[in-house]
């Protein structure tokens, strides 16, 4: 006992200086014609690794695209990425080694709200600019953040009425319970009522139920016309089979803003999935040009391995390339004078369409395009050209306030 | 004497690893500083299992609970006051009078072994589940919006007392942070060393026993669960302060099972070997997480098995008896007996 | 009218959800003594096994019934040869040792199959009572589930297998003294737990989001109800997972999920406080 203590001592104390090597290295590499950095957080292990794997393939390929164009300002650009593991602890840690040694002059990254929310203080705290490339729930009003991914008045809005024409104006809900799911609820509700339709009921679920059986007798006990889903993660995918299993497919549709997150469309029987509508700022089926060169670029360095291209890795690769060009022209890397480039009002045509930065909020306007799924995979039926973020909108504006750092719950 | 040698190096021991602390940040950088902050904070929640644990005998599944509590605690109580004096308190009497609840039900209804352990479990999955489902703006206490999954952000930092406009620089953070593991250590090491101490080992060790000598089992037991508890939602306190932020994560199971890792990988039935454990394993998991050539999961797991293959006993014991055997060749058998106290 | 048998049917299939995903950690923890914390991985690895057969031209019914118990009890049986074997009577560094395995086998699968896989369709369609509709795999699950407790039932009681089962699980050192040597009996009851893990996995495959990380989902629920019902495998196994199968799909119909969880949690705590060595050691002691 007495004598591990003097062990633990030399060991830690060798340990600290062991550790403390590294960092005086990167401190004198900081130098102003090294090259830029670009950080990267994403899980690439754990649950949330099928939303980040394809994130991360997106910034590489960007970084890769500007490095082979000649750089930015004449420098490489070096990505740092960080595997956060599905974990928000190292969310914080990984946040903080890339702000504090690392040094970069950009973060992109984060998954879910929580992830974000735990590292924006960070980057705001150490001035390192962030962006946050997921769909979310909105209203996050921060002007050292930038957020690509579409909020609900985007896609919810185009997704409620579309499907209400459709299929009828009885609506039964289903969301999962945190954050997201609740608040896209409400803005489900919100777009009913005001096409005229009725909510009969909104059901949430943790994200580790697995058993759906109670559910689906009361979904079906409350005869809806149609079910709208913002069901999240692999455990709820089991919910599309057992509605399937349950031979209500047929019977009921189902329209949903989450349906392909974690790929979906291919892992579920195309029986199981025909005919569900989805909305969404980017899908991998997009014909354009800049669509398919896109899914090429991915695809030719991942080969079968693949994941599906989502909304969050084209906003990622979208949101890597509008951050270089407001690079290249405020002419330097530095955060304020590429955040006041950014403001400008600056856009760039990506795989998705034109992207465009709307000043006040710091969230884009961007194409929306609504899908219905067929033989695995989507049939896109629509686009919504120049969407605008009216939701943060509505509580959020940078020009009057640019102190700013609040993440509002839209009153709806 | 045994017991005062043991006690002298404790003290040696702890006054250098205080000024170790105390003049870290000149050696050290700022990102190096943070992140033995989070580590420290982390040690004194494995400190909390390895003194219920180890010397109590009470295999809590479910530590994140009060760590949890306390973090929310903090969190709640920082927001509504601005200062976070009263919020470091209210950090360690929420979990312990929840813990004086829990454990009553549990220990004076006569459950033990891993019962105890699920039931401590499930309770962490209860918390976990309910805090969850907090989103929206019904859930608030005072101006703290609990938040749901999405957590509380923007949590004030620890001032110094009585002055809220004086947060604490994150090298300050860290001196506070490192000092409290030291002083938990030693009051830990000062509490085992009293009779207090000496009866809950008694008890671990023969329950009935103790029993027949006249001690009530249940009012240690109890007592010692309420001081892990204390332990851990102090830990809390000292992680949210770190990362100004708290979500129900910190219920999962995933960190319960850490927390009962370090212990084992440090060595049960010492204090050093849950400090060691936490460190190695926070470390090695950082580590992991800056290379993508394998998956991460698959590295952290082949290590813990390999270690509960080759150090069964932890590290801190198995160091100890290395020792011991090498004392033994060259010393008296008297120093052997110091030694294995 | 109709909707009681809707409901009544969910219950039943609740219940034998239940069954299913705590069968095997029942049988290894009520014989050994083990906590096997990559149960969870271990119905992974059935679920994995039975879409891969699937999906390179298998029968579904095969798959699912056969290949993999099969393949997930040899793995099982490789496990507590290379594993397990070096650890008994160590309940706590078992549950390192498997907390690490889980995670592996997590990062392996991971790592050779990716983030997601194309799963497989339930193999039977629908049926209505009155008005409602519900999945004919609901029924099979609980007719699977009573098979499986019928099976372990007979085995334990009618095989010399069984017999020698029962006394190691009573006695080890009297058994070892008789002749049995312990060491093949805890190798093949590792085994037969992990194939009946496999088989739970592969019949939750069709309804299950199948991802490397869904073992999660399912370990924590495993684990109370084993606990929960005692150490006699078979009543313990049937009595926890009644009550709490009943509780939770009740709880879940009437008011929400969230509630349905948190409300079987609380009934296993209570549960638990008043019968601290479960249900099983309170009514059925010394039975199966």
């Amino acid at each position: 006992m007495s004598i591990s203590r003097r062990s633990f001592l030399r060991n830690s104390a060798a340990g600290g200086v062991a550790l403390a090597a590294p960092s005086l290295i990167a401190n004198v590499a900081r130098a102003a014609d090294g090259p830029i950095k670009l950080g990267s957080l994403h899980d690439l292990s754990g649950p949330l690794a099928a939303t980040g794997e394809p994130m991360v393939y997106a910034t590489q390929l960007a970084v890769k695209e500007i490095n082979e164009s000649g750089g930015l300002l004449g420098r490489e650009i070096e990505l740092i990425n960080y595997d956060t593991q599905s974990n928000i602890q190292l969310y914080s840690q990984f946040a903080q080694q890339l702000a504090v040694r690392d040094k970069v002059d950009v973060v992109h990254g984060g998954i879910t709200s929580a992830s974000r929310e735990a590292i924006r203080p960070i980057f705001n705290r150490f001035r390192t600019m962030y962006f946050y490339n997921t769909l979310y729930e909105g209203g996050v009003c921060d002007r050292n953040t930038f957020n690509f991914g579409t909020t609900p008045a985007q896609t919810v809005e185009k997704l409620v009425p579309y499907a209400m024409d459709l299929w009828g104006k009885k609506v039964y809900i289903i969301a999962a319970d945190y954050n997201y799911g609740q608040i896209t609820a409400k803005w489900m509700r919100k777009y009913v009522e005001d096409n005229g339709g009725e909510v009969l009921s909104t059901d949430f679920f943790p994200l580790d139920v697995t058993n759906f059986g109670p559910s689906i007798s009361r979904i079906q006990a409350a005869k809806p016309d149609m079910l709208l889903s913002a069901m999240v993660g692999g455990n709820h995918t089991a919910f599309y089979r057992q509605w399937v299993a349950a031979g209500l497919k047929d019977e009921i549709p189902i329209a949903s803003t989450t349906f392909g997150l974690v790929n979906e469309p291919a892992t579920l029987e195309a029986a199981e999935s025909n005919g569900v509508l989805g909305s969404y700022g980017y899908f991998e089926e997009l014909q354009t040009p800049a669509s398919k060169a896109f899914v090429d670029a991915i695809k030719a360095e991942h080969g079968d391995k693949t994941p599906y291209i989502n909304e969050p890795a084209a906003a990622t690769y979208e949101a890597v390339h509008l951050w270089a060009k407001g690079v290249a022209i405020a002419g330097t890397a530095d955060r304020m004078p590429v955040i006041e480039a950014l403001e400008t009002g600056l856009s760039f045509d990506g795989p998705s369409g034109n992207v465009l930065i709307d000043p006040i909020t710091h969230h884009v306007t961007r194409n929306a395009y609504l899908a219905e799924v067929k033989d695995k995979a989507w049939n896109v039926l629509e686009t919504f050209p120049d969407q605008q973020p009216l939701d943060t909108a509505a509580v959020c504006d940078l020009k009057a306030n640019p102190n700013d750092t609040t993440h509002y719950e839209i009153d709806i | 004497m045994p017991k005062i040698h043991g006690m002298t190096i404790a003290l040696i021991g702890s006054a250098i690893a205080a000024v170790g602390v105390m003049i870290a940040p000149l050696f050290v950088d700022l990102f190096q500083i943070m992140q033995l902050t989070v580590f420290a904070a982390m040690a004194i929640l494995a400190l909390s299992l390895g003194f219920i644990w180890g010397y109590g005998g009470i295999l809590c599944f479910g530590q994140t609970s009060f760590f949890g509590l306390g973090a929310y605690a903090y969190a709640v109580a920082a927001i509504n006051f601005g200062d976070s004096t009263p919020a470091i308190v209210l950090a360690i009497i929420v979990p312990v009078i929840f813990a004086a609840l829990l454990g009553y039900f549990i220990i004076y209804g006569g459950v033990s072994d891993v019962y105890l352990g699920v039931i401590t479990l499930t309770v962490s999955l209860i918390l976990l589940n309910l805090v969850n489902s907090t989103a929206g703006d019904v859930y608030k206490i005072g101006t703290a919006r609990l938040g749901g999954f999405n957590g509380i952000p923007g949590v004030p930092t620890i001032n110094m007392p009585g002055d809220s406009s004086y947060i604490l620089s994150p090298e300050q953070a860290w001196i506070l942070t490192g000092l409290a593991l030291i002083a938990v250590y030693l009051g830990l090491r000062v509490l085992i060393a009293s009779t207090f101490g000496r009866v809950i080992i008694a008890i671990r060790e023969n329950e009935t026993r103790a029993a027949l000598l006249g001690y009530d089992p249940r009012i240690y037991k109890l007592l010692t669960f309420m001081i892990g508890g204390a332990v851990a939602g102090f830990a809390g306190a000292l992680y949210v302060n770190w990362g100004a932020f708290v979500s129900p994560t910190i219920f999962a199971l995933g960190l319960s099972a850490q927390i009962i890792i370090w212990v084992i990988i440090g060595g049960r039935g010492t204090l050093v070997g849950p400090i060691i454990g936490c460190l190695l394993v926070q470390w090695m998991v950082t580590e992991i997480g800056s290379q993508q050539t394998l998956d991460a999961s698959f590295i952290l797991g082949a290590v813990l098995i390999g270690f509960v293959l080759l150090v069964p006993k932890g590290i801190a014991p198995t160091v100890r008896d290395f020792v011991a055997a090498r004392l033994s060749r060259s010393n008296s058998d008297t120093v052997i007996e110091d030694v294995k106290q | 009218m109709d909707i009681a048998i809707i409901v009544g049917l969910d219950i039943i299939s609740g219940i034998a959800s239940l069954l299913l995903i705590s069968a095997g950690l029942a049988v290894i923890f009520g014989m050994m003594k083990i906590i096997n914390l990559a149960h969870g991985e271990f119905l992974m690895l059935g679920a994995y096994t039975t879409v891969l057969s699937v999906s390179a031209g298998v029968n579904i019914w095969l798959a699912m019934l056969v290949i993999s118990p099969v393949v997930v009890g040899l793995f099982g049986v490789i496990v507590e040869r290379c594993l397990i074997q070096f650890l008994y009577g160590r309940l706590v560094d078992t549950m390192l040792a498997t907390w690490g395995l889980s995670l592996v086998i997590v990062g392996a699968t991971t790592m050779i199959f990716g983030n997601t896989i194309v799963g497989v369709a339930s193999p039977l369609g629908g049926f209505s009572v009155g008005q409602y509709q519900t999945s004919l795999y609901t029924p099979f699950l609980a007719v699977m589930a009573i098979l499986l407790m019928v099976l372990i039932w007979a085995v334990m009681r009618f095989t010399r297998a069984g017999l020698i089962a029962r006394a190691v699980m009573q006695n080890p050192e009297m058994a070892a003294t008789l002749g049995v040597n312990p060491a093949k009996v805890y190798m093949a009851t590792f085994g037969a737990g992990a194939a009946i893990s496999g088989l739970a996995g592969g019949l939750l495959a069709p309804v299950a989001g199948i991802v490397p990380t869904m073992g999660a989902a399912y370990i924590a629920k495993a684990f109370i109800t084993v606990v929960g019902g005692g150490t006699s495998i078979l009543w313990g196994l049937i009595s926890a997972s009644g009550l709490f199968g009943f509780i939770n799909q009740i709880a879940a119909f009437l008011t929400t999920p969230v509630f349905g969880e948190v409300i079987l949690f609380i009934s296993a705590v209570i549960l638990i406080r008043l019968l601290p060595l479960g249900i099983s050691g309170k009514f059925f002691k010394g039975r199966l």
